[in-house]
């Protein structure tokens, strides 16, 4: 670890302190003034970028390491500070005359310069710049363990040593991504999220931070990988549950609203699959935070027999934008144009091929069939599931006049299964109700136990379903829905 | 030097050691805890007999839902009501 430099800057108690880079236009244009000020007594320049500069002065100091500049807390060059008893007394930013006047004592100064001309930006809070001095500082507010690695260890093969990898290479999180990435959002770093199971840890938003950079993250995602962690944090949604179970299942993740376009998802064309960074990166960084925070490994407290290629990351955004139905976030009681994400205990996704079905009613009974056979054909009630209905699919229902409501309506009334299908030895499957059900009637699904969102590519008749947890409910894990803030 | 910041919770879990197995369960008193599965009580129901015809005390206990982790409560009360307890898995 590099010192922190522990001594005030070594600054004139008394006097003018100029702070300047040759980089800027309006300090050169003030060069003359600052010759002017020298002259008359009193001025001392700090030059940020070239030490030579500005020439007009007989000895400007170098701060091209930006100390003194960070400590003063310049933003704008030039700055001009009146210093008196140790203490700043006054400052001004860019170059305006009646200022300077003021400021300096002196009148007539650059009187042949015009009398106003904006500055230019500090080079000490240039983005990087500025988290390296937080960093030489001591300021990054960031308490989380130093790990150094040693001379010649290869950061990406220690990451993987240290167990913190779903399997993956990871982006190493230094001090410098992990304070970009909290410029993500204004809470404070320290800021206990929830507690992250199993072990029930409390999550802080740094520790967030901290594996969304690992997961590849923007900055600007970190606001959606919060309220995503938020929502599968939520006692409802069981995440102890659904990381502990042999079941297949792990947090699936639906995001709406205008983050979406402004983080740049995709809800269109291989919604679920590979290839955008924002839809991968963010649940990846849920389940690192599961892994790494919450203690929760496969074949420890993860007892998954197979699980599914989604725990690696499974989150999407709907296609809102070419819909006829509500947003999924506005059925859930989310203001439109509010972005918020849900969680969904989930795996897999199965097709729902249907090629000829051109009315509502064909094609929500082909839906209907597909979802029945989540699971097993043989139990219902099953579980929870998502469909995902592609915009060819959507269109059907359109052009028929079907609300989101009614399509909900009608695949619950065709999801009953009557019990002589269900029983025991039915189909020749063992699999099944007792026999004394044979006469009674079962849905599939719990009421609310299905949730539709439209996405996908343009062509193609194939909608999705994306399979619940057999304790969905309840008891077990319900879908839990935050909004999303900065 | 690369410094990395820690992504983890920065504790180690205690592992204990668990109470060693009692040589005889005569005298003792036996929890069985059913978590709620499916045909988890047929399995408790024939331990329950066998147990109770040695003259061993049973008490039953159940998890409200297989999902979630046991309240606080129960296992607390378990803890001071059984010196033994045993759970199943079913299905």
């Amino acid at each position: 670890m590099s010192k922190v430099p522990s001594i005030e800057p070594n600054l004139p108690a008394d006097g003018l302190i100029a702070i300047v880079k040759r980089d800027c236009p309006t300090c050169v244009l003030t060069a003359p003034v600052l010759a002017e000020l020298a002259r008359l007594g009193g001025l001392t320049v700090y030059t940020q970028d070239d030490p030579t500069f500005p020439e007009s002065v007989a000895a400007p100091i170098d701060d091209t390491a930006l100390d003194v500049s960070h400590r003063l807390g310049i933003e704008i060059v030039p700055t001009l500070i009146r210093r008196q008893d140790g203490k700043d007394v006054a400052r001004t930013y860019g170059w305006d005359r009646a200022e300077w006047e003021r400021i300096s004592g002196f009148q007539g100064i650059g009187a042949d310069l015009p009398a106003f001309r904006p500055g230019c930006g500090a080079k000490n809070v240039e983005p990087d710049v500025l988290e390296q001095l937080k960093i030489r500082f001591g300021e990054t507010g960031l308490t989380s363990r130093h790990i150094q690695l040693g001379e010649g260890e290869d950061e990406f093969e220690a990451m993987f040593e240290r167990g913190w990898s779903d399997g993956l290479p990871m982006v190493p999180p230094t001090q410098e991504r992990v304070m970009r990435m909290l410029q993500g959002t204004i809470r404070d770093p320290q800021e206990v999220v929830g507690l992250a199971p199993p072990n029930l840890i409390p999550l802080t938003v740094e520790k967030v931070a901290i594996n969304a950079v690992m997961a590849g993250c923007k900055p600007e995602y970190l606001p959606v990988v919060l309220a995503a962690v938020e929502a599968a944090l939520d006692p409802a949604f069981t995440m102890h549950g659904v990381l502990a179970t042999t079941m297949f299942v792990g947090p699936v993740l639906v995001v709406n609203g205008p983050i979406r376009n402004q983080i740049r998802m995709n809800a269109r064309g291989n919604a679920l699959g590979q290839g955008n960074r924002a839809n991968a990166t963010i649940g990846r960084a849920l389940q690192l935070i599961i892994r790494n925070v919450g203690g929760g490994r496969p074949q420890e407290v993860d007892r998954a027999t197979l699980g599914n290629p989604g725990k690696y990351t499974y989150c999407f955004a709907e296609d809102e934008e070419g819909s006829s139905w509500d947003p999924l976030s506005v059925e859930r009681g989310i203001p439109r144009g509010v972005s918020a994400v849900t969680v969904f205990a989930g795996f897999g996704l199965q097709g729902v091929v249907d090629q000829k079905s051109r009315d509502p009613e064909s094609l929500s009974r082909s839906m209907a069939e597909s979802l029945k056979a989540i699971h097993n054909v043989k139990i219902a009630p099953s579980c929870d599931a998502m469909l995902v209905v592609c915009p060819e699919h959507e269109r059907t229902f359109r052009n028929a006049g079907w609300s989101k409501q009614r399509l909900y309506e009608e695949l619950y009334k065709l999801c009953e299964v009557p019990g002589e299908k269900l029983v025991t030895g039915a189909l020749g499957i063992t699999e099944g109700r007792p026999l004394s059900d044979a006469n009674k009637t079962f849905n599939k699904f719990r009421p609310e136990g299905l949730m539709i969102v439209r996405a996908g590519g343009g062509a193609g008749m194939f909608s999705g379903i994306i399979g619940g947890w057999s304790s969905g409910g309840a008891a077990g894990s319900l879908p839990v829905t935050r909004e999303v803030k900065s | 030097m690369t410094i990395l910041l820690d992504p983890t919770s920065e504790r180690s879990p205690t592992s204990r050691e668990r109470l060693g197995r009692p040589d005889r369960l005569e005298g003792l008193t036996v929890g069985l805890l059913d978590i709620s599965k499916p045909r988890g009580d047929v399995f408790l129901d024939r331990l329950d007999e066998r147990l109770t015809e040695r003259g061993i005390t049973v008490k039953r206990y159940m998890k409200p839902t297989v999902a979630k982790p046991a309240p606080l409560p129960l296992t607390q009360q378990i803890g001071a009501e059984v010196n033994v307890v045993i759970e199943g898995l079913a299905d």
